[in-house]
């Protein structure tokens, strides 16, 4: 029998069967389009929490307040705010730390702003100058807070490009935060979406300011921020620090440490590990859903086998070949598992635009799992098909044309 | 009355050469004290042209010889010759082979595929070689047994016996050189059986070979020869 020939019968077949193909098509359908879905949820979120975090820059290192330690119990930690300013203007020092180039504290919270045409409740970050070099950004308008500004605990902020939009407004005017004038001095240039929260909706005040008339709590700083001269020099710049910080605190034994210093690389690395594992994860139930479908699959073409085993054993006395019916079950079993992984990707295709602006998930499809969802969908039709095409070519005609 | 028999010579010329040599075939089935022997030591030769009924009661052997002679199953020992060529040691591929070009099938429940139109379901045999204009040869086939009228129906559209008379077309179809029924008039009302066993009388005058197996005596008659069975032997012959 010609191929063509086998491939007609094949799907003449299948149309014969509508409901069934139908039903076998979705299982494989659904798997295909679980794994394209996860696969680029997955990715979507990994890619956002990795360029979140370069953004900030692959030189930057995050001291945090460390764990209290009174009477011998150690709070959690952050339980006290261990980091002053007297540590900041420490790690400042070119003499004894040559490989750190800017130094940021940090005081944050939420504070809503008022403006004369509306109100936009953000985060307020109380910095200073050093804040725009550790977070690798740039003033699209106006100036950023100088150290003139710190000093003086001048009554300035600087918006972010959503913040200012969203208040409706620009250099040169005030907006009231938490009752307190403060004159706008500058707008940052975008930064972008990236997934979690946004880069451009926050605003920014000299740290004096915000301690003394915000956040209170004067000389307390949350964290500091450093950037390292360069990535290759972040080792040394880590080193640097721990040993300011040691000394201005007091403390001799570097396992009592009361801040703790995290570098941007090893945060990025253990988010990447985290998003892995969820990504394979995700992947590995859709990649089930999709062996499932596959033994529905065999399933549903052992059935058939079954059901049409006189027909088989006619085919077989009008000379039909052991090697026709072989081709004619494994084409039916691929064609099925060919249509649910082409529906499949349409599916996941579907949902990778759907998600993203129904649930505001981003999801990344990248051809790859698309290719290779499709591939295993195939493979496994043909896999599971090739069992009952075995049993459909060997069927002895005369016992397949005994059954009725 | 000479014409007849001058008639009758001529197919006996055309007869003479030989289609089936069964010597001395056993068949047997399962092994140990399982085993069932369904045929002993059977020959039976059958020459071009003719035609034979095989009679027996249930249990005799008769689709046990049916299985062998239609190539769907090979003897345990003995020799089959099937016009001139020896099939009792072919593999599975190649019965198929003799089975699609030189047999043609006519079973007791018509086995006809139900999704399929009457030409369809005559041209299957065709789409197992390599064969262009399969509807014009379908439908000629469907002529022969008088169902040019009925070419688009489905078998459940049609009465037992048309179905009965498709199937005979779908055995006519790939010009064989042997049509095997298998207790063609089982499923069958009178009226019915004689219509199909016409068709299958005219079929022989044309001079196509045939080999009806069958327990009912009545059936019988449509062959010249009648071969009769009992436990796997060949035990009388008669001729018509």
């Amino acid at each position: 029998m010609s191929l063509a020939h086998t491939i007609e019968t094949g799907l003449r077949s299948l149309l014969g069967h509508r409901l069934r193909s139908v039903l076998t098509t979705l299982g494989i359908l659904f798997g295909v389009a679980a794994v394209i879905a996860t696969v680029g949820i997955g990715q979507a979120s990994s890619d956002s929490v990795t360029a979140r975090i370069t953004s900030l820059g692959t030189n930057l290192l995050t001291i945090s307040s460390g764990s209290t330690v009174s009477a011998g119990v150690f709070g959690g930690a952050g339980s006290a705010n261990t980091l002053t300013m007297a540590d900041v203007s420490g790690l400042q020092d070119r003499q004894s730390a040559p490989d750190i180039l800017a130094v940021a504290p940090v005081t944050q919270g939420r504070a809503s702003l008022v403006s004369s045409s509306g109100n936009w409740s953000t985060t307020v970050s109380g910095s200073t100058a050093g804040w725009l070099v550790t977070n690798s950004r740039t003033v699209g308008a106006g100036s950023f807070i100088n150290t003139n500004d710190s000093a003086t605990r001048a009554q300035v902020i600087v918006l972010g490009s959503t913040t200012s939009s969203n208040l409706g407004v620009g250099v040169g005017d005030l907006v009231l935060v938490r009752q307190i004038p403060f004159e706008v001095i500058g707008v940052l240039a975008p930064a972008g979406s990236q997934g979690f929260g946004n880069q451009d909706d926050l605003a920014v005040v000299p740290i004096t300011t915000a301690q003394d008339m915000l956040f209170g709590g004067s000389g307390g700083v949350q964290r500091i921020l450093l950037s390292a001269t360069s990535p290759s020099t972040i080792g040394s710049a880590y080193l640097e620090a721990d040993q300011i910080l040691l000394q201005t605190h007091h403390i001799t034994d570097p396992s009592l440490a009361d801040f703790t210093i995290t570098s941007q690389t090893q945060v990025l690395s253990t988010a990447q590990a985290v998003t892995q594992t969820l990504t394979i994860l995700l992947a590995s139930v859709a990649a089930i859903s999709l062996l499932v479908g596959g033994i529905g699959v065999m399933n549903i073409m052992l059935v058939s086998v079954t059901e049409r085993t006189s027909e088989i054993g006619l085919r077989k006395a009008l000379g039909a070949t052991p090697g026709d019916l072989f081709r004619q079950f494994v084409i039916e079993a691929g064609t099925l598992t060919a249509l649910g992984g082409l529906l499949g990707v349409a599916t996941g295709l579907a949902v990778g635009y759907i998600v993203p602006r129904a649930a505001n998930i981003a999801v990344t499809i990248t051809p790859l799992p698309v290719l290779t969802a499709v591939a295993v969908a195939v493979a496994v039709g043909l896999v599971f098909g090739v069992y009952p095409a075995l049993r459909a070519a060997r069927l002895a005609p005369i016992e397949a044309l005994r059954a009725q | 009355m000479e014409v007849e028999e001058a008639a009758r010579f001529a197919e006996v010329a055309v007869a003479s050469t030989e289609l089936i040599r069964l010597e001395s075939v056993t068949k047997v089935y399962g092994s140990g004290d399982a085993s069932v022997v369904a045929l002993r030591s059977f020959s039976l030769n059958v020459a071009a042209g003719e035609s034979v009924a095989v009679m027996g009661p249930s249990g005799s052997g008769k689709s046990t010889l049916m299985n062998i002679l239609g190539c769907l199953d090979i003897p345990s020992s003995g020799r089959y010759w099937f016009g001139g060529e020896d099939v009792s040691r072919l593999n599975e591929t190649e019965l198929a082979r003799i089975r699609n070009r030189r047999i043609g099938f006519v079973f007791q429940q018509f086995q006809l595929l139900p999704r399929l139109s009457a030409w369809r379901n005559v041209e299957l045999p065709l789409l197992y070689r390599n064969v262009h204009d399969r509807r014009a040869l379908a439908l000629q086939a469907l002529e022969q047994v008088g169902l040019s009228n009925r070419i688009d129906h489905r078998p459940s559209q049609l009465s037992g016996g048309q179905q009965q008379r498709v199937a005979i077309a779908r055995a006519l179809v790939t010009d064989p050189d042997l049509i095997l029924a298998d207790e063609p008039t089982g499923n069958l009302d009178t009226a019915s059986s004689r219509d199909v066993l016409a068709v299958l009388r005219e079929l022989n005058e044309q001079g196509r070979t045939i080999i009806v197996i069958t327990h009912d005596p009545e059936v019988a008659p449509v062959a010249r020869r009648t071969v009769h069975m009992r436990d796997g032997r060949l035990i009388d012959e008669v001729a018509a």
